[in-house]
């Protein structure tokens, strides 16, 4: 949990961590899906919010974000945000890629980008770098693009502001490897200008691109440190993963 | 013929006033989930102020319906946009009390209405040419339907225009398909919940307006009866889709037209059967999106 153990972060010795929850519980409709949640996300670098399914990793991302109740401290620069409202909290700087994608369908990709746009100077260069099949699709409705594609937008939506914090929820899921790959690159490449807290389950990607990992189960925070620590101890990824094999991990 | 052509033009006015009630309807049941049961009184209220405006300025003559319709509008749009600030804003999430309140609206506004204009309906005066008929394929069409058809078309040319061309058309597009996500991109979405009832309000307030040129009269119960109607077209359509809502009002007035004349009067009951029969068929309505 401590900086001291993590061998692999980037973040400059006495740089605070980006993002601090403690004791962060969510509920959906009364019932307690995640309960008494505390971890880190350090200013820089990958962060993997790891577990099996139906452990709480989307609900995690969504209490940060308010998108559901909750109960507990979420401090992001420093400062507290877990009483602001979804839009504030999204307009303090943090950049949001949902599980399963949640493009506009009826909005042409040209406007799904743009209803993201926040910044007075939106990167648009730099989306048209990172995903140039989407300059070739702007006026392409959502709904008719591959997952690959829907994905791509998803993460242009986030990646087109100057974000503090990037929150992304399963960005390979459903997508095929040379897919995996691509985003892989891009989320990569957005990671050396903003830290992404990032839930993933394809141990391939996670090896590649996380610094640090956290790990819940049963809805409690169980691991938290070094990306190495936990990868390079297969018996401790089958127990706390639920997967076998690294490499069969999709 | 002429008969038919009559029924149809007469079908097509109808549904253009249905249309102007169901199009707010429609806006805000998509972006909100609210079923406003209030929406009938923001009509009432426009067609008896601007009744109050247009006849003391000029009675019967078209300033006088140019400025009816003017304070239709701007009546329409207030108490919509104050509806929704005061109370629903309150409520959002919670249907139940959602429907409670705005049905209490609607019951309370009835009687507030007749406490103050009776509970007879009152005659209107009109621009002449409005009374007299245009002769269409042998046809003679009262000149009041291509009023109502204009109107409408405006209103609905006008809303389109806006959703697709600015900002914050595209905040209700999207938030109609996805509300939590357009607050997930840093957007106050509450904001367009208020000018989306705003527009609902201002297109029931001319509707108000027109209705009683249609009619012939204003009275406290103006705005109950094409709220059923409206609230008919706005399932049937799909609801949340204006487009929808568009297709449905000239469908179901024509409907209810040519059961009227061909079927004995029969019109309102047929109506009822198509909400049945694609509620049984197609429960998300002709446009709506899949449940
Ligand atoms: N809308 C909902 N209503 C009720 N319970 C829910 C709802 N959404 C999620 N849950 C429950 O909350 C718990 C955590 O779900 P969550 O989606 O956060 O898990 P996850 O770790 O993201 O899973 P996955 O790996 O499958 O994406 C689960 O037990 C789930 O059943
Ligand atoms: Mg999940």
């Amino acid at each position: 949990m401590t900086a001291a153990s993590d061998a692999s972060a980037r973040p400059a010795p006495g740089a605070g961590p980006i993002l601090r929850v403690a004791g962060l519980t969510g509920r959906i409709t009364g019932q307690t899906v995640i309960e008494d949640v505390s971890f880190e996300v350090p200013a820089t670098g990958v962060t993997a919010l790891l577990g099996r399914n139906g452990v709480g990793k989307t609900s995690t991302i969504r209490s940060i974000l308010g998108l559901i109740e909750r109960t507990g401290s979420v401090e992001l620069g420093g400062i507290r945000i877990d009483a602001m409202p979804t839009h504030r909290i999204v307009q303090f700087g943090v950049g949001y890629v949902p599980e399963d994608r949640e493009v506009f369908a009826g909005l042409t990709v040209a406007e799904n980008l743009r209803l993201a746009e926040r910044d007075a100077a939106p990167r648009r260069e730099f989306i048209a770098r990172l995903f140039p099949d989407l300059v070739a699709r702007r006026d392409q409705r959502a709904g008719t693009l591959s997952g690959g594609q829907q994905q791509m937008v998803s993460l242009a939506r986030a990646l087109v502001n100057e974000n503090r914090l990037l929150l992304v929820d399963e960005p390979t899921k459903g997508l095929a490897p040379r897919i995996v790959d691509e985003v892989a690159a891009a989320l990569g490449e957005a990671a050396r200008t903003v830290p992404i807290l990032l839930v993933e389950q394809n141990l391939h990607v996670i090896r590649a691109l996380a610094d640090r990992v956290v790990v819940l189960s049963g809805g409690r925070v169980v691991f938290a440190g070094a990306a190495s620590e936990l990868l390079d101890d297969e018996e401790r990824v089958q127990r706390l993963l639920g997967v076998h094999d690294a490499s069969e991990a999709a | 013929m002429d008969t038919v052509v009559l029924l149809l033009i007469t079908g097509l006015g109808l549904g253009a006033l249905y249309f102007l009630v169901a199009s707010g309807l429609s806006l805000i049941y998509g972006l909100m989930g609210v079923l406003n049961f209030a929406h009938g009184s923001f009509l009432t209220i426009s067609a008896f102020l601007g009744w109050e405006v247009g006849r003391r300025v000029s009675d019967g003559t078209w300033t006088g319906l140019a400025l009816s319709a003017v304070v239709g509008i701007v009546v329409g749009a207030v108490v919509a946009a104050l509806t929704e600030l005061l109370i629903i804003r309150r409520l959002y999430e919670r249907h139940i009390e959602q429907a409670l309140v705005t049905v209490g609206i609607a019951l309370a506004s009835v009687a507030l209405f007749e406490g103050i204009w009776g509970t007879d309906p009152i005659y209107t005066e009109r621009p002449a040419w409005l009374t007299e008929t245009t002769e269409i394929l042998g046809a003679r069409i009262p000149n009041d339907r291509f009023l109502l058809i204009a109107c409408a078309g405006l209103v609905l040319g006008g809303i389109v225009l806006f959703l697709r061309r600015t900002r914050y058309g595209l905040i209700i597009r999207a938030g109609v398909e996805n509300r939590h996500m357009v607050t997930a991109l840093g957007i106050d979405v509450r904001r367009s919940f208020t000018l989306v009832f705003a527009i609902g309000g201002a297109a029931a307030g001319l509707g108000g307006v027109l209705a009683s040129v249609y009619y012939g009269y204003v009275s406290a119960h103006l705005g109950s009866v094409l709220l059923i109607f409206a609230f008919i077209v706005t399932v049937i359509g799909g609801l949340g889709s204006l487009t929808g809502a568009a297709i449905a009002s000239v469908l179901v007035a024509v409907l209810q037209q040519f059961a009227n004349y061909y079927l004995g009067g029969t019109g309102d009951l047929v109506v009822v059967v198509a909400l049945a029969a694609v509620l049984l068929v197609r429960p998300r309505g002709l446009m709506g999106k899949a449940a």
